[in-house]
Order: C-alpha cells, then sequence, then structure tokens
C-alpha cells in the first residue's frame, strides 16, 4: 500500500474528512428531529457546517495559568482516535478477511480516548465547573465502561471465540446477524444505552449538564479547539451505531445498512427527547445494578448459545 | 476541601442578575451565599414622585411575569386608604385577570422546571400552550405583558361578552393539557428520582423563614391570602387550598400543576355570575391616611403599603415582593444536595429576581450605607452626571 493511499484513507475517506461531513449531517437531523418534536422549526441544513466554519474562525483562548500542551491535546487526542476508528471500521467491514488479531480490543481501547481527552483538557482548564464536569466524566466513564465491555465478551463468545473484527462479522455473514437472539437483543440495549452515554445525550449528559454547570469540561473551550470537540462529537453520533450494527446487526452486507442506521440514529435521539437528565449516582447506579446486571444475563445466554 | 462554585452573577439560565455562591465539597452543597441587588430600580422611590393614577404603569413593569400582581396590590392599597369601594364587575374582572395570570405563570415555571432537568421537550410543549393565553390577553387588554387591567377605584377595561367563548375555550384546552402534564410528571420515573426528596424545606422552616406562595404550601403551611383575607371575588367563588406536607421540589411542582385546576375553576364561576353595572368607582381625591393591599401572586403574598398626606401623590410607597422572602429559605433547602440538585432547588421557589432587588451593602457582616447615605450618594451621581453633560 503506498503511502498516498494511506494518507487518503485516514485523511480523506473514510477518515477525519467524510466522517466528519456525515457526521455533522447527523448533527443536522438530530437538531431538527428534537425541534420538530419541540414544536419548533429547526435550522437549515448547512446550519452544523456554519457553526463549525464560524469557530474556525473565532480566537482560541487559553486560561491563563493552565498548560497550553495538555488544553489542547484534549481535542486532538478525540480527534485522531475518531479518525483511526472511522478507517478500521470501514476497512474491516468491507473487507473482513483483512483483519489483525486483536483488532477488535484496539477499537474498544479508541472508543475510550475521547472521553480521556475531555478529561485531560477539562482538568488543564483550571476552571471549577470544569473540574467538576470532569469527575463526573470519570464517573461516568467507569460506569458505562464495566456492561459495554461484558456485552463486548458475549460478543466475542458469539463469534467463536474470536477477538478478530473480520470474524464477528464474517460468523454473522454465515449465520445471520447476531441481533437476532435473546443475547443478542440484550447486547443491543446495552451498547444503545453504553453509546448514549458516550455521545453525552439527555438522560446521560451529566458532565456537561448546561443548567448545572455550564457545559463542563467544556466551559473554557473556544474557537478551533471547541470546532474540533463539536467534529469528535459529531464523527461518534456516526461511527458509533455504525459499531452497533458491525458487531451485532450483520455488518454492511447490503444496502439496508443505510435504513438500520438512520433507524438506530432515530432512536438514540427519541431517547434523548423523552427523558429528563438523570443524576451522577443515578446513573452509576443504573449502569451498574441495572444494565450491568443485564449485560452479565447476556454473556451467560451468550455461554448457552442463546 | 471546600470549594466554591459561583451561579451568577448573571443566571445562565433565568437570564436575571443574582450571584449563588455554593460552598461544595465535592459534589455536595455545605452551604450557600446569596448576593443579590445588581439591577436595582428605586421603584418606591419613584412612585413616591408619580401622581396615583401613574404609578400602576410603574409598579406593573417591576416583573414581567406577575404584572398583574403588583398593580394589583397597589390599587388595593390605594382604595383601603381612601375608603373606595369597586363596584361588582370590576372586582370580577380583576379576580380573573389575577388567575389567569396564575395559569400563564405557572405554566412558565413548569417549563423552566423541566429545562432545568435538561428535559427541554416539556420545556416547550408547556410553553406552547402558554401561548394562547396570551394571545387572550391581548383580545382583552390589548397587552400580551403587562396588561394594564388594574385602575384605582376598579378595572381599566371591560371584558366584553364575546371574548368570554374564547376565555371558556381555552380554558378547555388548558385543562386538558393540565391533566396531561400532571400525568406526565406523575408517571415518569426519570422525574421522580430526580425531584422526590430533593430540596426539602420542612414545615418548620417555612415558618421561620416565612415563604409565601407554592413554595410554603409545597411545605405544609397552607396560606394564601385568598383564603386568608378575601378580597374582591375570592369568597364569592368555590375553590380549594392546595397544600402537600413533603416539601420536597416534587410536592411544590404538584402544587403548582393542581392550582392551575383551581384557577380554571375560578375563572369558570367568575364568567358564569359576572355581574352587570360600571367597572369602575369614580375617585376623586385620595384623602390623608395609609393603607395596606395584599395579593395572592402566583409566587405568594405581594404586599404594598401607601402612605397619602392628600397630595395627588403618595408621600411612602413600600413593596414587598414573594421571591424576596422565599429566595432566602434555599439555603436550608440547599444544604446537603449535590450540585446537581443545587440548580433544580433554587429555581423551585419560582425566584423572580427583578421584584428582589433591593440595595444593600454588607462589609464584614455590617450595614455599610444607611440610608441617608446613599441618597447623598445618589444626589452626588446626579450632579456628576449633570456637570459632565452641561446641564
Amino acid at each position: 500500500m503506498s503511502v498516498v493511499r494511506v494518507l487518503f484513507s485516514y485523511l480523506i475517506f473514510p477518515g477525519f474528512v467524510f466522517t466528519a461531513v456525515v457526521g455533522l449531517f447527523l448533527t443536522w437531523i438530530d437538531r431538527k428531529v428534537t425541534a420538530r418534536i419541540h414544536w419548533r422549526v429547526g435550522p437549515p441544513w448547512y446550519q452544523p457546517y456554519a457553526d463549525f466554519l464560524k469557530l474556525l474562525l473565532k480566537e482560541t483562548i487559553i486560561p491563563e495559568g493552565s498548560s497550553k500542551i495538555l488544553f489542547l491535546m484534549g481535542p486532538i487526542l478525540g480527534l485522531v482516535a475518531m479518525s483511526i476508528f472511522a478507517v478500521m471500521v470501514f476497512s474491516m467491514n468491507l473487507n473482513p478477511e483483512g483483519t489483525f488479531v486483536g483488532d477488535l480490543i484496539v477499537m474498544v481501547y479508541l472508543l475510550a480516548i475521547p472521553p480521556l481527552g475531555l478529561m485531560i483538557g477539562g482538568s488543564a482548564s483550571k476552571n471549577p465547573l470544569a473540574s467538576v464536569g470532569v469527575s463526573r466524566e470519570m464517573t461516568q466513564y467507569f460506569a458505562y465502561e464495566l456492561p459495554f465491555l461484558i456485552t463486548i465478551a458475549a460478543i466475542i463468545l458469539k463469534a467463536g471465540g474470536s477477538v478478530r473484527f473480520g470474524d464477528i462479522i464474517m460468523a454473522q455473514q454465515a449465520n445471520g446477524p447476531f441481533l437476532y437472539s435473546i443475547s443478542g437483543v440484550i447486547g443491543a440495549i446495552v451498547i444503545l444505552l453504553s453509546t448514549q452515554a458516550k455521545l453525552g445525550f439527555v438522560p446521560f449528559d451529566i458532565p456537561e449538564a448546561e443548567q448545572e454547570i455550564m457545559a463542563g469540561p467544556y466551559i473554557e473551550y473556544s474557537g478551533v479547539a471547541l470546532a474540533m470537540f463539536r467534529v469528535v462529537r459529531a464523527m461518534m453520533l456516526f461511527l458509533l451505531p455504525l459499531f452497533l450494527i458491525s458487531v451485532l446487526w450483520g455488518g454492511f452486507s447490503s444496502w439496508w445498512v443505510i435504513l438500520k442506521f438512520l433507524l438506530i440514529v432515530v432512536l438514540i435521539i427519541l431517547i434523548k427527547n423523552t427523558n429528563p437528565r438523570i443524576r451522577i449516582d443515578q446513573s452509576l447506579r443504573f449502569f451498574w445494578l441495572g444494565i450491568g446486571v443485564l449485560s452479565v444475563i447476556g454473556l451467560v445466554l451468550a455461554v448457552y448459545g442463546l | 476541601m471546600k470549594r466554591i462554585v459561583p451561579i451568577g452573577p448573571y443566571h445562565p439560565l433565568q437570564e436575571e442578575p443574582e450571584f449563588f455562591k455554593l460552598i461544595v465539597e465535592g459534589e455536595k452543597v455545605v452551604d450557600l451565599e446569596i448576593n443579590i441587588g445588581y439591577n436595582h430600580r428605586g421603584h418606591e422611590f419613584i412612585a413616591q414622585k408619580m401622581t396615583y393614577d401613574q404609578i400602576p404603569f410603574l409598579v406593573e413593569r417591576i416583573c414581567g411575569i406577575c404584572s398583574d400582581s403588583h398593580p394589583y396590590a397597589y390599587v388595593m392599597a390605594v382604595e383601603d386608604a381612601a375608603r373606595i369601594e369597586v363596584p361588582p364587575r370590576g372586582q370580577y374582572i380583576r379576580t380573573i385577570i389575577g388567575e389567569l395570570e396564575r395559569i400563564h405563570s405557572h405554566y412558565l415555571w413548569v417549563g423552566l422546571a423541566g429545562h432545568f432537568i435538561g428535559y427541554n421537550t416539556v420545556w416547550m410543549w408547556v410553553w406552547r400552550y402558554r401561548e394562547p393565553l396570551l394571545d387572550i390577553f391581548e383580545l382583552i387588554m390589548g397587552n400580551r405583558n403587562h396588561y394594564a387591567i388594574n385602575k384605582v377605584g376598579g378595572a381599566r377595561r371591560d371584558i366584553l361578552p364575546e371574548h368570554y367563548e374564547k376565555i371558556e375555550k381555552y380554558l378547555d384546552l388548558v385543562e386538558e393539557k393540565t391533566t396531561m402534564f400532571t400525568k406526565a410528571v406523575l408517571d415518569d420515573p426519570v422525574i421522580h428520582a430526580r425531584l422526590e426528596n430533593v430540596g426539602i424545606l420542612s414545615k418548620e422552616d417555612a415558618i421561620a423563614y416565612g415563604v409565601l406562595g407554592p413554595t410554603a404550601r409545597g411545605s405544609g403551611y397552607a396560606i394564601d391570602v385568598r383564603k386568608d383575607d378575601p378580597y374582591d371575588a375570592y369568597d364569592k367563588v368555590d375553590w380549594d387550598m392546595i397544600v402537600f406536607e413533603e416539601g420536597d421540589i416534587f410536592a411544590k411542582a404538584k402544587v403548582r400543576l393542581l392550582e392551575c385546576y383551581e384557577s380554571i375553576k375560578i375563572v369558570r364561576q367568575c364568567l358564569r355570575d359576572m355581574p352587570d353595572g360600571p367597572i369602575e368607582a369614580r375617585v376623586d381625591e385620595i384623602p390623608p391616611g395609609e393603607g395596606i393591599g395584599r395579593h395572592e401572586a402566583p409566587r405568594g403574598e405581594v404586599f404594598h403599603y401607601v402612605r397619602s398626606d392628600g397630595s395627588n401623590m403618595p408621600a411612602r410607597h413600600k413593596i414587598r415582593a414573594p421571591s424576596y422572602m422565599n429566595i432566602p429559605s434555599n439555603v436550608v433547602a440547599v444544604k446537603g444536595y449535590s450540585i446537581a440538585d443545587a440548580a433544580l432547588v433554587l429555581a423551585a421557589v419560582d425566584p423572580c429576581y427583578c421584584c428582589t432587588e433591593r440595595t444593600v451593602v454588607f462589609e464584614d457582616g455590617k450595614k455599610k450605607f444607611t440610608g441617608n447615605d446613599l441618597l447623598r450618594l445618589s444626589r452626588q451621581k446626579t450632579e456628576k452626571l449633570r456637570r459632565r453633560y452641561g446641564r
């Protein structure tokens, strides 16, 4: 593979530019659907792009006395991780044989980097509200990651004990999607709710609760750095449902994937708009006792092949 | 380790000037300091430079949401001082507008409460059904806000018979929607989890802080001027006082939602029994003396005191707004809860910061300026401005 092709795949398609453009469009869908539910009109389709451009032109203010490198590293970490993640999801879905052993573990780690970047950036910004937000982000991360990992383990079991992403997709193409079984449905619920939390959508937008701690870790960010955070969010809105489809709903086997994808996105938006925000202790209890127990049940069922 | 989490000096959600210093340990609030006085407008002093007929327009602008309550209490104070008997039709009209205002104010709070717990759908939906009420206000009085219905001696405008039907139609709509919202709130497990047993204000604390309105009634402290000291048409209609014992935010929300039903009931009875006749009494002059007016505003009792020296301007006009009594109770209500709850608790009293503004400067726990000092400072400033602009 030539260097140009590698660079193209990471920067243009399916890496940064493609994912960002589609992701920003999805944020428009989110805003438009939310607006219609609220009996509002909602913004025109180019609004997210206009917002993004405007932020690029604004000054990036770095709070006095904070570490410049750490402060700016926050958004860049997330951006890089999501670009690599995008390339992995697409290339492995289109070419399931060409993957390496353990790539699923790499993907799970890549998904952990955007919250990590947010924590680093938020702690570097020297703001009391940001530090409250960071501590919430950390708690929330531990809350949703546990059931998420248990469910990933169940999926690995269902794919015959292979930690290769390609094997999971091939197993589904051979025997039908994992979703059409009890443990698959449980896994889908767990991953969907974790997705909601990873995206920072209501009812799990506790770390940046604008009404309580005024956007929390993001509070000191402006200009290009804030735009990068926005794009990371948008990319996650695109990639996380794709990840869910890949591991549970048969991968990109046909054009149906677009409908499946839109269905999941609309479901996420509906959950966002029909729930109030919960408290951080309630979120922890919900993910460990409620969803955690559910994911363990899913794991046990997966062992018995249900 | 104690840290300060500031809410203010400009509230990020209510968009009004106030300053709550939350003193926190981790996520837990251990103490609260309240600072007000960022935007004092000196209404009482201005009122003493205006004639009795001009003052309703002034006090109406104290607050945009209870813009009927302040003039209502003021005209009652003047009527009390001058022993004016208001004709029955005028009384009924004022009662109707007062109750319609209560519905729109409670709806405003329910929407804001939804916004505060991150439930923006509730916010938008509630405010959508508040909108037709503002249209009705515009129909009756020409203004969506600042209705200018109160006048010393009666009401300024009549409610025309052709408007009855429109009001009735809106009442049907609002009754249906209140049922919908009440059910939505009572059935939602997440709302229960967020609001129940949060920000508890005990009955003892409620009495000690002298809280008023739905804040008091949510804590089991049954106080309502409309029942305790009925005025205008309130003793001629049948309605119930809504009281809950729990004292948490959920109880306050229930009080406000269920009070909407009572307001609907009152307005329906008033429209049915509306007597004919003049809407205002003739007022020639205000004799020397003093009077008080108390009106149950959506947030609690509004109190106006007027002293007359026989001229056409009041010698003294004193206003006490309910939020001024309710906001200090946050100090006990918020202690021991998390920052996430604090934002809700502070909003649960339905604070109206523009009613609460006072000029008081404290330094080291002592008053820095007396009234005369402030007067002197103000005159110096005026003199300075005059010199600067050469007038």
